[in-house]
């Protein structure tokens, strides 16, 4: 007939907060915990890809073309490898940040600031897929790369390159979206009138900022990825 | 007296999140068509799945016609043969099995055994079904294009499945992989509900060790989907830039048609990983349902607690787990790596481990249980049966040198539709007689029932047994005709033929099952709201069926595990979970 449950030291004491009821993650939300859970289906979406492109790679008997080259900018005649990519790698990171405030001051129910710095963090985003889509007009247009063949060598390197920062881009797009989307609520108020609708359910809270933010900062870390196995390798 | 409870107690936490607001539809079609309450959601799943499944039931059969007595069926030539073996396999494991498990029991059971109003997504959930509607349309679309259905074989090996020659390359084989794509994309909204609401949705009291093992199967097995998906996704979106781009991921450089192909350098291997990657963890995405619901009838029709659930938990997690290590013992004979075939033989049969646990628990729940013999409880115990069939004929597959052989025979035919689908589908029949009452409120009629189960069990038992003896002459699988081959005796003809028998004898048994479902609808006795006497919260609530948000007022509070039943000295055999300790009364209060 005890009036509350004893708490457990060590191991024991774990398990028993992590199995106990209600709740798994104490204080989480419904919508943070779905991101998460989501990511990770999603991270294995990406390690397929990419460990598709190390396979094919690695299976090709053709040659490779060399990255820092086939990525390199001419800069006043002078050729600057991987100038581009290391230009959007930056700006990526740096809309993690704007988005990382934004969370925070979105906690602070700050809905100025808020919004700045989520529009700050879509136009970040746009701007990236500007430049992918400058990256791609200049490998197809200028140097005949095609999904298919690949003047400079491996067919699969068209195939792979175009697959992956598409999917990738295609993320980055969608969060841009979204991002609008949700500076828009932050605008209008939804967050704090707690107003049902798209994406918010059926009470506004600013926690939808930070389950933006979730996905925001996992589209950056896997281009740290794509950067890492696809530029530099 | 309380201390004989499992781990009753009296108290239980206060409530740390305020009531889950719900919809409330207005009009008759957002309550029934576009429903966001996930028990409508669960049968809008099930009626699909189930359609779909009958439409993969009637190919099996035709393919049986073809095999049972060759040259007699002039409407089926060879390709149309492989376009049905196809079809059959792709719908069975991903269209019906997986959707009706994880969609259709999943959306209905899980809120109402955590004690939840809904699903804590509904118009997620909502859309998660149109998806899965719209894969399954797209699917049935396959067979009215040009060329029909894709006729690659279940597993969509490249080259041969996107290279003309094969049934179904110009359009099947592209709606087939939009399909599929489509399904993941749809699945995935519904997963991240189901393991959202396990994990943060439950009721006051309800720790996960006191959730039914039902939850527990669906939940890890959603877990397994939401991981093993996306292998499948990429390949499609792979194989369909093969296909519609002309890019090289799958194909390597070939002669096809007397041509020398546009394709160089792909690597079919990459997609046979990939493929299993997934196809493995499919499996046991259809047995862990399987697996949790069988254990909750078998305790609830035993009168006795499930044996070692603690052990039962830890079991499901474990398969899950070791579900993503196995997955090349599908492969022993695509080239690959020697050494690889070594690992993972070794783990495959690891996984035994486990599953033996599981069959030994289930044996030793009903080892002096007051068994009540009704038809649940005999599609349970059928599957116990077969399970362990199956289950065994995996160890000789399992291994390499056992399984070379064996390899495309008819022995592996025998295997896999005795563990995964005979299994789960007697599993499916059980949680729908068991489940039926709660859902229309009224009960299935016992004397079809039982019919049904005989008829389905030894039927089944017809089929498959003589399939392993076939297997072991050396009979290759995907065939459409043998004629005279030195190695196969005449007598395999017979047996053949008296398969197909044996395979319309289970069809038509399927009758009497659909029959008494439309039948008992309207006609069948009314059922109160525990007909079971079971101590689960889905059998707790005011109304049969559960209305709109599921509980009256006030959710229900959960003292106790699920699984007391004959607690010794306790007046009425089961105990629902929300009975307080201080509640039950005892033999000796008299």
């Amino acid at each position: 007939m005890a009036d509350s449950i004893p708490l457990q030291p060590g191991l024991k004491g774990l398990t028993s907060d992590w199995a106990s009821d209600q709740r798994a993650f104490k204080g989480v939300p419904w919508g943070k915990a779905m991101m998460w859970i989501f990511l990770l289906s999603d991270t294995f979406i990406f390690s397929c890809f990419l460990v598709s492109y190390m396979h094919v790679r690695s299976a090709t008997t053709v040659e490779w073309p060399i990255p820092s080259q086939v990525f390199a900018l001419d800069v006043f005649g002078v050729s600057v490898p991987l100038l581009l990519i290391a230009i959007m790698t930056f700006i990526l990171i740096t809309s993690s940040g704007t988005m990382a405030m934004a969370v925070k001051f979105g906690y602070e129910k700050n809905k100025k600031v808020t919004f700045r710095l989520l529009l700050i963090t879509a136009l970040l985003g746009a701007s990236f897929v500007g430049m992918q889509a400058f990256e791609w007009t200049k490998l197809i247009v200028h140097e005949g790369v095609r999904p298919w063949e690949n003047p400079m060598g491996a067919p699969q390197f068209g195939a792979i390159f175009f697959m992956i920062t598409g999917f990738h881009g295609t993320h980055v797009s969608i969060g841009v979206i979204f991002l609008f989307i949700t500076a828009f609520k932050v605008k209008r108020g939804d967050l704090d009138n707690e107003r049902p609708g798209f994406m918010t359910g059926r009470k506004g809270r600013y926690e939808i900022v930070e389950t933006m933010g979730l996905y925001w900062h996992f589209v950056d870390l896997v281009w740290v990825f794509i950067f890492a196995f696809f530029y530099l390798w | 007296m309380s201390d004989v409870a499992h781990d009753a107690s009296e108290f239980a936490p206060p409530a740390e999140l305020e009531e889950m607001e719900l919809y409330h539809p207005k009009t008759w079609i957002g309550k029934y068509v576009w429903s966001q309450d996930a028990k409508t959601i669960a049968i809008q799943y099930a009626i699909t799945a189930i359609a779909i499944g009958l439409v993969a039931l009637v190919l099996s059969l035709l393919m049986r016609l073809q095999l049972g007595f060759p040259n007699t069926f002039s409407l089926i030539d060879p390709s149309n043969y492989l376009q049905f073996v196809t079809m059959h396999g792709m719908i069975m494991v991903i269209y019906l099995l997986t959707a009706l498990f994880l969609g259709g029991f999943g959306n209905y059971l899980i809120p109402l055994m955590v004690g939840a109003r809904d699903m804590v997504f509904p118009y997620l959930n909502m859309i998660s079904y149109w998806v899965y509607l719209a894969a399954v349309l797209i699917l049935v679309a396959s067979f009215f294009v040009a060329g029909g259905p894709t006729g690659a074989g279940w597993t969509l090996y490249p080259p041969q499945s996107i290279s003309p020659g094969t049934p179904g390359t110009d359009w099947g084989i592209i709606l087939m992989l939009v399909s599929l794509a489509l399904f993941i994309v749809g699945f995935t909204m519904g997963g991240l509900n189901y393991v959202v609401t396990v994990l943060q949705a439950r009721t006051r009291g309800m720790s996960l060790m006191r959730m039914p093992l039902t939850v527990w199967g669906i939940f890890i097995a959603t877990i397994l989907a939401l991981l093993a998906f996306p292998a499948l996704f990429v390949s499609a979106i792979m194989m369909l830039l093969d296909l519609l781009l002309g890019t090289s991921f799958f194909m390597p450089a070939m002669v096809s048609l007397g041509d020398q192909t546009a394709y160089d350098g792909g690597s079919p291997i990459l997609f046979q990983h990939l493929f299993w990657f997934f196809g493995h963890p499919e499996v046991y995405i259809v047995a862990l349902p399987a697996f949790g619901i069988v254990s909750d009838i078998l305790s609830t029709h035993a009168r006795k607690a499930i044996f070692g659930y603690r052990m039962m938990v830890w079991a499901i997690v474990a398969i899950g787990g070791l579900s993503f290590i196995v997955w090349a013992h599908h492969m022993y004979v695509s080239g690959m790596n020697p050494l690889f075939g070594f690992f993972f033989a070794t783990t495959t049969l690891i996984i035994a481990v486990p599953t033996a646990i599981k069959v030994y628990n289930w044996v030793l729940t009903l080892w002096q249980g007051n068994i009540r013999m009704n038809v649940p409880m005999m599609f349970a115990i059928g599957f116990v049966f077969t399970f362990i069939n199956g289950g065994l004929t995996g160890l000789f597959l399992g291994n390499v040198t056992v399984d070379l052989p064996l390899s495309d025979t008819y022995f592996v035919i025998a295997h896999f539709h005795m563990v995964m689908g005979v299994s789960p589908i007697l599993v499916v029949y059980a949680a729908i007689y068991h489940w039926y009452p709660k859902i229309t409120g009224r009960m299935l009629n016992d004397t079809l029932g039982k019919i049904h189960f005989w008829m389905t069990l030894l039927g089944t038992y017809s089929i498959y047994y003589p399939m392993h003896y076939l297997g072991l002459e050396g009979l290759p699988r995907r065939y459409f005709a043998y004629g005279d081959t030195a190695f196969i005796s005449e007598s395999s003809q017979d047996l053949n033929a008296a398969i197909t028998i044996a395979a319309f004898v289970v069809a038509f048994a399927q009758l009497f099952f659909l029959y008494n479902l439309v039948r008992s609808l309207r006609k069948g006795e009314p059922a109160g709201d525990n007909p079971w006497e079971a101590t689960t919260l889905e059998w707790q609530t005011e109304h049969t069926p559960p209305q709109h948000g599921n509980f009256s007022k006030e959710l229900p509070v959960v003292y106790r595990w699920a699984y007391d039943y004959g607690l010794p000295g306790a007046k009425d055999d089961f105990i629902p979970q929300n009975v307080p300790p201080s509640n039950v009364v005892y033999e000796t209060d008299k």
